[in-house]
C-alpha cells in the first residue's frame, strides 16, 4: 500500500528544509501566507518578490517542476471560478481579443491567481518536506488541541484502508459483470458507499475495542515533542520578517 | 496449587437480543501454560476472550485474573494484566507510527519519558521489529503488522497474552516466524484459532468451545485425536491427516 494518497504529498530528501522542525515550518508557512494575502493586488512587484522567494525554496528543497505541476491540479476549481470575474465584473471595461472584460474583474482574477498560486506553492514545499506524522507533532507542539490532531491522525491512518476497501468493492462489482452505463447506474455506487459507511463504522467499533483493551481512558497519550534548535526559529523569523517587510512596503506605496 | 492466571467459573452471557453466547463456562489457565481455544465460527470464542479483559462483564458466574475479579472498578488493572492481540492488525495499529502505537498502552498506564522509551524499545526488540519503530503502520507487511501488534500488547507487561486467530492471512514463512516469536515470549498464552494444525504444533493443551459451552479440555494430542469429537463440533484436521502422522520433531 505504498501508493498511498496522503503520503504522496511527501518527497523523500535530505535538504535542510527536510530536516527542519515541523512546527517551525508550519509557523513560517503560515506567516508567509499571511503576508501574501495582506498585500494589495496592484503591488505586482511584491508578488514577483514572493514568487522569487518561493521558487528559491522549491530549488532549495530540490523539488522538480514536474512534481509541482502534477499537484497544481488542485488549483483548477479556484481558477475556473476566478475566470468568471472579468466577464461578470462591473465598472470600466476593455477589449481583450474581442471580448469586453471588466478591468476590476481582471484585477480580481489576478488577485486570486497570484495569492492562491503562492499559497499552493508554499503548501507544496511544506507537504513535500514534512512527513505527515511529523506535521502532526508540529501541530501538537503549537498547542493544537489533541482531539484535533488525533482525528487527523486517524484519518491519515485509515484513508488508505478505506480507499482500498472501495477499490475491492468496485472489482467485485465489475467481476459480476457490472458496468456503469448511465446516471441510473449511480444508484449502485450510492449503495456501495452506504455499505462502505457501515464497514467503516464497524471498523471504528473494533478500533475502539482495541483502544479500550490497551487502557484507553478518553485522552490520547501525548506525542513526544521534537526539540528545536534556536537557529531554526531565527531562520524562520528572517523568512517571515522579509515577507512582512515586502507586504508593509507594498501597502505604504499603494 | 497456585492461583490460576485465568479463573472462570460458571460464566454465562447473553447478548441484548437474547442470543445466548456463553453458558456455564469453566476454564482455568495456569502460569506458563500455552492453551489453544478451538471452536467453529460463532462458538463464542471472541465473546469469551472479551470477558477476560472486562470489555464484557459476567452476567452470571465469575472471571478472575491472577485472583483479581473482573469487575467495573478493577478494569484498569485487569486490562494491564490481560493483553489481547486482535485478529486484524489494522484494527489494533491506530497510531501514526509503530513507536507511538507500541507506546499507547504503557503511556495509558502512566509511563513517561525514559521509562516509556525503554519499555517500547524492549517490546520492539522482543518481536524483532526495532528497525520499524519510525515507520507508519500502513507501510508494513501483514506479518510485520502482526508482530508490531504483539509488541504493543507486550509493552504493557501482561500476565497473559491472548491472540485471536493469529495465523489468519499469514503466508507459511510468516507463520513459522510467528511461532518463533511466540516461543520467545515469557508469558502465559491463550491462542484462539480454528487452525488445528497450528494448535497441535505449539499448544500442549486445547479447549474446544461450541455453542457457548466448553465441550473438551485436555492435552492437544488427545483432543485432536478424537475424530468423532471434532466432527461433532464442526472441526477437523485437513483431509487424510491424523494426529499420529504429525509427531512433533
Amino acid at each position: 500500500m505504498s501508493g498511498s494518497h496522503v503520503h504522496a504529498l511527501y518527497r523523500h530528501g535530505t535538504s535542510p528544509l527536510h530536516h527542519a522542525a515541523p512546527q517551525v515550518k508550519v509557523v513560517a508557512a503560515f506567516g508567509f501566507v499571511m503576508a501574501v494575502v495582506s498585500t494589495p493586488r496592484t503591488a505586482v512587484w511584491a508578488f514577483a518578490v514572493y514568487g522569487a522567494i518561493v521558487v528559491a525554496l522549491l530549488a532549495f528543497a530540490r523539488l522538480s517542476l514536474s512534481f509541482v505541476a502534477r499537484r497544481a491540479l488542485v488549483l483548477v476549481p479556484f481558477l475556473a471560478v476566478a475566470l468568471l470575474f472579468p466577464i461578470i465584473g462591473s465598472g470600466e471595461r476593455i477589449d481583450v481579443l474581442g471580448l469586453s472584460l471588466s478591468v476590476d474583474g481582471l484585477w480580481d482574477l489576478w488577485n486570486v491567481a497570484a495569492k492562491a498560486g503562492l499559497g499552493f506553492l508554499i503548501a507544496v514545499v511544506l507537504g513535500a518536506t514534512t512527513e505527515i506524522t511529523d506535521l502532526l507533532r508540529g501541530l501538537e507542539a503549537l498547542h493544537m488541541p489533541r482531539i484535533v490532531t488525533s482525528i487527523i491522525g486517524f484519518a491519515v491512518r485509515y484513508i488508505d484502508i478505506v480507499t482500498s476497501d472501495f477499490a475491492r468493492m468496485r472489482i467485485a462489482l465489475a467481476s459480476r459483470g457490472y458496468r456503469a452505463r448511465s446516471i441510473a447506474a449511480w444508484g449502485v455506487y450510492a449503495r456501495t458507499i452506504g455499505a462502505m459507511f457501515m464497514r467503516t463504522y464497524e471498523r471504528g467499533e473494533r478500533v475502539y475495542l482495541a483502544m479500550l483493551s490497551r487502557v484507553y481512558r478518553g485522552t490520547m497519550p501525548a506525542i513526544d515533542g521534537i526539540p528545536v534548535p534556536g537557529a531554526q526559529w531565527f531562520a524562520a523569523a528572517v523568512f517571515v520578517g522579509s515577507a512582512m517587510a515586502v507586504m508593509i512596503m507594498s501597502r505604504t506605496m499603494s | 496449587m497456585s492461583t490460576p492466571v485465568v479463573d472462570i467459573q460458571g460464566l454465562g452471557f447473553a447478548y441484548p437480543d437474547g442470543t445466548v453466547a456463553l453458558s456455564d463456562v469453566e476454564l482455568h489457565i495456569h502460569r506458563g501454560e500455552r492453551v489453544a481455544l478451538l471452536g467453529p465460527n460463532g462458538a463464542g470464542k471472541t465473546t469469551l476472550i472479551l470477558h477476560m479483559n472486562g470489555i464484557h462483564l459476567p452476567q452470571t458466574g465469575t472471571v478472575a485474573v491472577s485472583g483479581l475479579p473482573v469487575r467495573h472498578d478493577n478494569l484498569i488493572d485487569i486490562r494491564r494484566r490481560v493483553g489481547i492481540v486482535f485478529q486484524d492488525p489494522d484494527d489494533q495499529l491506530f497510531m501514526p507510527t509503530v513507536r507511538e502505537d507500541v507506546a499507547f498502552g504503557p503511556a495509558n498506564l502512566g509511563l513517561k519519558g525514559r521509562d516509556l522509551d525503554e519499555r517500547v524499545e524492549q517490546a520492539l526488540a522482543t518481536v524483532e521489529v526495532a528497525d520499524l519503530a519510525d515507520r507508519p503502520p500502513n507501510h508494513l507487511s501483514f506479518g510485520q503488522k502482526r508482530r508490531v501488534a504483539i509488541a504493543g500488547v507486550m509493552a504493557m507487561a501482561p500476565e497473559i497474552l491472548i491472540l485471536d486467530e493469529p495465523t489468519s492471512n499469514l503466508d507459511p514463512a510468516s507463520r513459522v516466524d510467528l511461532t518463533g516469536v511466540l516461543d520467545e515470549l515469557d508469558v502465559t498464552q491463550l491462542i484462539v484459532t480454528h487452525d488445528l494444525l497450528y494448535a497441535l504444533e505449539i499448544c500442549e493443551r486445547s479447549v474446544i468451545l461450541d455453542a457457548g459451552r466448553i465441550v473438551a479440555d485436555g492435552p492437544t494430542r488427545d483432543v485432536l485425536g478424537d475424530e468423532a469429537l471434532l466432527a461433532k463440533h464442526r472441526l477437523g484436521l485437513p483431509a487424510g491427516l491424523r494426529v499420529e502422522d504429525l509427531d512433533r520433531p
